[in-house]
């Protein structure tokens, strides 16, 4: 099965390994190693999920290549394939791409507090946009109602119900602040996630083994476990969709805010951007000095979460002064 | 205003990713002065306590036309040139339809008087106005030789088209963030070469006469691990502090 797996970029460190899994990385051997360094009962309650649904899993796709490894042509193939699935078991017609990363671009996002009022469109449009659960109403952002003074996010409520704003508070929406030394990418034990050329964290959703530990990783509480299978009803479902992005998950696999590789990476904003009533949200390439979002890194004064973390985040915040 | 710590000396001034070029060449910016776009084009102003509608969230679910409103590449959006707001006079033509008429129809044949701007009878005669932004004086913005468009401070007439140049005179830092792409927000593509966007004129946000963004209901109420988090406070009541209205 899977050889080594292609070298990272030079610009930044190759990704760390368990040292046990150095010189290439499968599932197996990966449950294997992973037997051996926590003991059995921690090893069997990591791996419930595994084993729970595994029977859901055919068998061609258990046995699949890495995503970095597949052919362009076997990647077709899983594409049409995955298009089957979802108008077999959803009902609804659907396009799967396999969009890349474009040289010379990195996102960045920027978010600015004076103006964000907590109406939580954003995390609607999430919602409708990258096909999630209906009944569990998940979204990859989370709005926090924050005490002015303060930058903590532990101490953020999210079951505010308004009018807002409260003329006390702030409101800081958090998603995935695709960091660039992300811990969850180097605690994943089998690389189901890991950083892509245009700063955007994905996950491979069929190589993911849902032992969570990014979820514990990640100091934003950025990633979201698939506890059952999405229920979507066709109607609803977006039918514009990417392998790294908006797919419809698999049960038991993680997940997280992508910036909607799937637009952006073909130029368009975010949903959440678009969806922001107050224009809080500005959006845009890093490395084009004339952006929007290089504007704000040059006209405002901007903070990133838990700087203190050195996770190097590319989602700052900003006030107006 | 909501400013928690732009004063605090222990939070280091984050610049990463500038050069000192940009400064100067960001001045140049992607959309002129007036390039703002018609969300609002001829709609009227947001109800307190409702968002303006997000343009484009679901454009994907098809049919309804969204795809036809996106604007195309190289593309941004206007408000038309043209475009003078309209007053409801209360009363219905045959069709059912409200009657909406311009200003100069009532205006070009009354001479214009400042002194009645403070009065109730203009209020009543302009219905649904409700003036909460500073002075109440009218002609601070309108221009009196000509009701159908606005006047800046020196005496140029100004379209209503092009509103944005007013608010300017008295809120440079937000009027240049908005031509910088930073106030208002936008709709489309972030890439130029790929596609055009929407941007929104002030109006679009904030009522001219009362431009406090409107109090909303938040939507999307979620069922959340982290909700018991916080210490729960009970749900506050419709009065709303700072921006009572
Ligand atoms: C239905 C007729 C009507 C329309 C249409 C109308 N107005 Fe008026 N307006 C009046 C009347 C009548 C008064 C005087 C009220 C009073 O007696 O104090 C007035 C007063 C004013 C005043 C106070 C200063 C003055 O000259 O009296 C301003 C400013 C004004 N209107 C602006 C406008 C603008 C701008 C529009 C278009 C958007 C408009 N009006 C449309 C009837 C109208
Ligand atoms: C800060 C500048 C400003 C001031 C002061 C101002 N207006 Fe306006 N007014 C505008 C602008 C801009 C519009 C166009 C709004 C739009 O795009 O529809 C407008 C539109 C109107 C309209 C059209 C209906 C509406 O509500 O949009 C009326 C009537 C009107 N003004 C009357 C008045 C009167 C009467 C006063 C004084 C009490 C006044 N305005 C003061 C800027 C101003
Ligand atoms: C003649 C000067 C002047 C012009 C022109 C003007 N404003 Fe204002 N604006 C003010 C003043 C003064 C205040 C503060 C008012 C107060 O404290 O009640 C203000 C306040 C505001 C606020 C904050 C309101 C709040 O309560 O939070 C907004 C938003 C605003 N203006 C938007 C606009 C827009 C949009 C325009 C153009 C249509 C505009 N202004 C044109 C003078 C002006
Ligand atoms: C997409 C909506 C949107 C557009 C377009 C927009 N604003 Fe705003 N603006 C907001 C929101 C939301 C706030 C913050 C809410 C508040 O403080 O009332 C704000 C704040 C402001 C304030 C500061 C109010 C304060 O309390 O300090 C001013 C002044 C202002 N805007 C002026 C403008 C001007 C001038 C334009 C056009 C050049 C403009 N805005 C365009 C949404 C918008």
């Amino acid at each position: 099965m899977a050889t080594e797996l292609p070298q990272a970029p030079a610009d930044r460190p190759a990704p760390r390994r368990l040292p046990v899994l150095q010189g290439g990385v499968t599932r197996r051997t990966t449950v294997k190693a992973l037997g051996a360094t926590l003991g059995l009962a921690a090893f069997a309650r990591a791996i419930a999920p595994l084993t729970e649904w595994a029977r859901d899993i055919p068998v061609d796709r258990f046995l699949q290549r890495h995503y970095r490894e597949l052919t362009p042509e076997a990647m077709q193939t899983l594409l049409r394939q995955l298009e089957q699935e979802t108008r077999e078991q959803y009902g609804a017609e659907v396009h799967i791409e396999d969009v890349k990363p474009t040289p010379g671009v990195a996102f960045g996002y920027a978010l600015n507090l004076s103006v964000c009022n907590g109406c939580r469109r954003c995390a609607e449009a999430c919602h409708i946009e990258n096909n999630h659960d209906r009944a569990s109403q998940e979204s990859y952002i989370r709005v926090l109602e924050m005490s002015k003074g303060s930058m903590d996010m532990e101490r953020g409520r999210v079951d505010y119900a308004g009018p807002n704003p409260d003329p006390d508070k702030f409101y800081m929406p958090v998603q995935c602040q695709q960091c660039d030394d992300a811990p969850c990418v180097k605690v994943c034990p089998v690389e189901a996630t890991w950083k892509e050329s245009d700063g955007i964290v994905v996950v491979d959703y069929d190589w993911c083994i849902g032992c969570r530990y990014c979820e514990a990783a990640c100091p934003y509480h950025a990633r979201r476990f698939n506890w059952t299978k999405p229920q979507v009803p066709a109607a609803e479902v977006n039918p514009d969709q990417a392998y790294l992005s908006n797919r419809i998950r698999p049960q038991g696999v993680v997940e997280k805010c992508h910036f909607c590789l799937h637009r952006t990476r073909k130029g368009r904003l975010p949903a959440c951007l678009e969806a922001c009533p107050t224009g809080a949200r500005v959006f845009g390439n890093l490395l084009d000095p004339d952006s929007e979002i290089r504007r704000v890194l040059a006209d405002k004064r901007v903070y990133v979460l838990k700087e203190e973390l050195g996770t190097r985040p590319r989602f700052f915040y900003f006030f107006d002064v | 205003m909501r400013l928690p710590f732009t004063n605090d000396p222990s939070r280091p001034r984050r610049r990463r990713l500038v050069l000192g070029a940009l400064a100067a060449a960001g001045l140049v910016a992607a959309f002129g002065a007036g390039s703002w776009a018609a969300a609002r084009a001829q709609a009227p102003t947001p109800a307190p306590d409702e968002a303006p509608a997000p343009a484009g969230t679901a454009d994907h679910a098809g049919a309804s036309g969204a795809e036809a409103d996106r604007p195309r590449p190289g593309e941004v959006r206007r408000l038309a040139p043209a475009y003078v707001p309209r007053v409801d006079t209360g009363l219905v033509d045959r069709a059912g339809a409200p009657v909406l008429v311009s200003c100069g129809t009532c205006h070009a044949t009354r001479p214009p008087d400042p002194g009645r701007c403070a009065t109730d009878d203009a209020m009543a005669m302009h219905r649904g106005l409700v003036f909460a932004h500073g002075e109440r004086s009218c002609l601070a913005c309108h221009d009196p030789g000509d009701y159908d468009r606005l006047r800046l401070a020196h005496g140029e007439p100004v379209p209503f088209a092009e509103a944005p140049r007013l608010c300017a005179q008295c809120h440079g830092p937000q009027q240049r963030d908005w031509e910088r792409g930073l106030h208002g927000g936008m709709n489309g593509f972030w890439d130029a070469a790929r596609g055009g966007r929407e941007r929104h004129a002030c109006t679009s946000c904030h009522d001219p006469h009362a431009p406090a963004y409107p109090l909303v209901t938040p939507v999307f109420h979620p069922p959340d691990p982290l909700a018991g988090r916080g210490r729960p406070i009970p749900a506050r009541g419709a009065e709303g502090g700072a921006h009572g209205h």
